[in-house]
């Protein structure tokens, strides 16, 4: 059972596996690091505290991971339908990964600003540095390893949602792994599909954190 | 005349869950330019508090603070962030960037800084190649040239001071902040730190305040003092007035007894040996480190005398520093050794209370 049409089938399945975990990722980014600056930012001990944007994001974020992936999936339908064309397919999963993964990602960025050291953040104010000049020049560049291990943790967590994705046809490796092996019980394709998950998460995290720690100046 | 810095009744109110704590209240201070004005007290006592508000990092709750008679709270947050850059501040961990090397951490200010953004835009006006040539300049006045590409990570923690004093210098400030500057690090480093400061006092004028609770730090660079306690400016004066006549328990606690840790408890049978013995403290100012004070008192009168704490120093030819001295108990002969000491152009104190 083996044949040429089985290995295209895995070839095309990583391919879109890849496609919807890193574009959601980057488009996760989008929404989740502005959201995560502006927690981070507007917290109570933040440079620029305002309890009402805080407290806002806090419940928007806390609302949406709350919700279970497969439910959001549903709920979002509509959603997707407006902004892709239609509401199956590797594409269309691509809106309720982003959104289920952009608060997952801004509390990530937050946690990651709240480890700056507030010394180095009030030096730069003690020199007349802008809000925004702090966030970028300071925040965003004193976090910058924290925030590599989070993006590494973030591809990790996506993908894993991807693999729900094939409940709406989503395709990708997690589709192929449900329909041989939980619909038809050929659980050898199973097994290879989600080894291939597995490849895949493994080559995430050792790229990811390679490069976070080939960035941190901290070390003698 | 109106002084660089001038401090008007100014209080500052933490408020807490439980309730307010007054941090700061009612001092007044007037800092002239070219000054270098030590703020010196136990932790806790408010001075940290103050020097952010020199820069407004804290906002007083009452009072004003003027720099060069501009009242800082009439400020936007527009000409507040201008005024910043001309009163830099350096800290007790240093805070420079973790991730960038030493010339760019100089170049931040420059670059990023509250300077020439007469556009209110977010950025100095001064373009990456100018500022990396006056980094190179800064690096040279703290000698420190070699390591220009090194990461913080990689210096001791004086050259991390050196690095953070030329990042305070780079927008050619007019007043120097330092919080606690030299804290962290080692005597000999201090010295070098401090020599570094009183340099740049004098060659380029800059107002230096000192805020830090060693009395040997003011001692050795300041030339004005204040001593805060319990969020009061207890007392203030020039360093010489105030270190050879403190007038209040605060300055003499500072003065006499050092800091606090400094402090020592004799055991039972030792405080009564020194029970009612005649103590003195007498500072050195005038006398040439050559002459033997001391020794020549005790072969003049031919009695012996128990030092009980030194510190003095030889700077420049002259002898700087203290003596805890406990005195024979003949009341005559105490009365002849202080009047000697005093000839000698030294200030003799009485201090009870020096072993308790």
């Amino acid at each position: 059972m083996w044949t040429s049409e089985t290995a295209l089938m895995m070839w095309v399945g990583v391919k879109e596996t890849l496609m919807m975990t890193v574009l959601s990722t980057i488009f996760g980014y989008l929404l989740g690091l502005p959201m995560g600056i502006a927690l981070a930012v507007t917290d109570v001990d933040g440079i620029k505290p305002n309890a009402i944007v805080y407290k806002v994001l806090d419940v928007i974020a806390n609302i949406v991971r709350s919700i279970p992936f497969l439910i959001l999936l549903m709920l979002l339908m509509p959603v997707t339908k407006v902004i892709v064309g239609k509401s199956y397919g590797t594409t269309a999963t691509i809106v309720p990964l982003t959104i289920a993964a952009a608060p997952f990602i801004g509390r990530m960025i937050e946690s990651s600003i709240n480890e700056v050291d507030r010394g180095v953040i009030e030096a730069a104010q003690s020199m007349g540095a802008s809000t925004m000049m702090i966030i970028v020049r300071v925040m965003l560049v004193e976090a910058r390893t924290s925030i590599l291990v989070g993006v590494t943790i973030a591809l990790g967590t996506i993908l894993g949602y991807s693999a729900m994705a094939g409940i709406v046809g989503g395709g990708g490796l997690g589709d192929i792994a449900m329909r041989y092996g939980y619909y038809r019980y050929e659980a050898d394709i199973m097994i290879v599909a989600v080894v291939l998950l597995v490849v895949l998460v493994q080559i995430f995290q050792t790229l990811g954190m390679r490069m976070s720690v080939k960035l941190d100046r901290r070390k003698r | 005349m109106a002084g660089m810095i001038e401090v008007h009744n100014l209080s500052k109110t933490f408020a807490t869950k439980d309730a307010d704590v007054e941090a700061l209240q009612n001092i007044n201070l007037s800092i002239q330019e070219g000054d270098i004005y030590g703020i010196i007290g136990m932790s806790g006592a408010g001075k940290s508090t103050l020097v952010r508000c020199l820069n407004f990092l804290e906002r007083p709750t009452a009072g004003t603070v003027e720099i060069e008679g501009k009242d800082l709270s009439t400020l936007s947050e527009k000409e507040l962030r201008a005024k910043r850059a001309e009163i830099a501040m350096i800290f007790q961990h240093f805070n420079l960037l973790m991730q960038k090397n030493v010339i760019d951490n100089i170049c931040f200010p420059l670059l990023y800084g509250g300077v020439g953004k007469k556009d209110g835009g977010r950025r100095g006006t001064m373009s990456k190649k100018d500022a990396r040539k006056r980094a190179q300049e800064l690096l040279e006045i703290v000698g420190m040239t070699e390591k220009a590409e090194a990461y913080p990570a990689q210096l001791s923690g004086g050259q991390k001071q050196r690095v953070a004093i030329a990042r305070a210098l780079a927008a050619n400030p007019k007043i120097l902040l330092c919080d606690e500057a030299t804290s962290a690090l080692d005597p000999q480093t201090t010295q070098s730190i401090l020599q570094l400061l009183k340099q740049i006092n004098r060659e380029y004028g800059i107002t230096i305040v000192i805020i830090t609770h060693e009395m040997s730090v003011v001692r050795e660079i300041c030339s004005h003092v204040a001593i805060i306690g319990g969020g009061h400016l207890v007392e203030q004066g020039k360093v010489a007035d105030v270190f050879s006549h403190p007038k209040t328990k605060e300055a003499k606690e500072l003065i006499v007894k050092g800091r606090g840790e400094e402090r020592r408890t004799l055991e039972g049978h030792q405080k009564d040996l020194m029970k009612g013995k005649c103590c003195i403290r007498i500072v050195f100012s005038v006398n040439s480190s050559f002459e033997p004070v001391i020794a020549n008192m005790v072969l003049k009168f031919g009695q012996p005398i128990n030092i009980l704490r030194a510190d003095t120093k030889n700077v420049e030819g002259i002898a700087r520093g203290e003596m805890i001295l406990s005195l024979p108990d003949d009341v005559q002969m105490q009365k002849d050794m202080k009047a000697y000491l005093m000839e000698r152009g030294l200030a003799v104190e009485e201090v009870d209370g020096y072993v308790d």
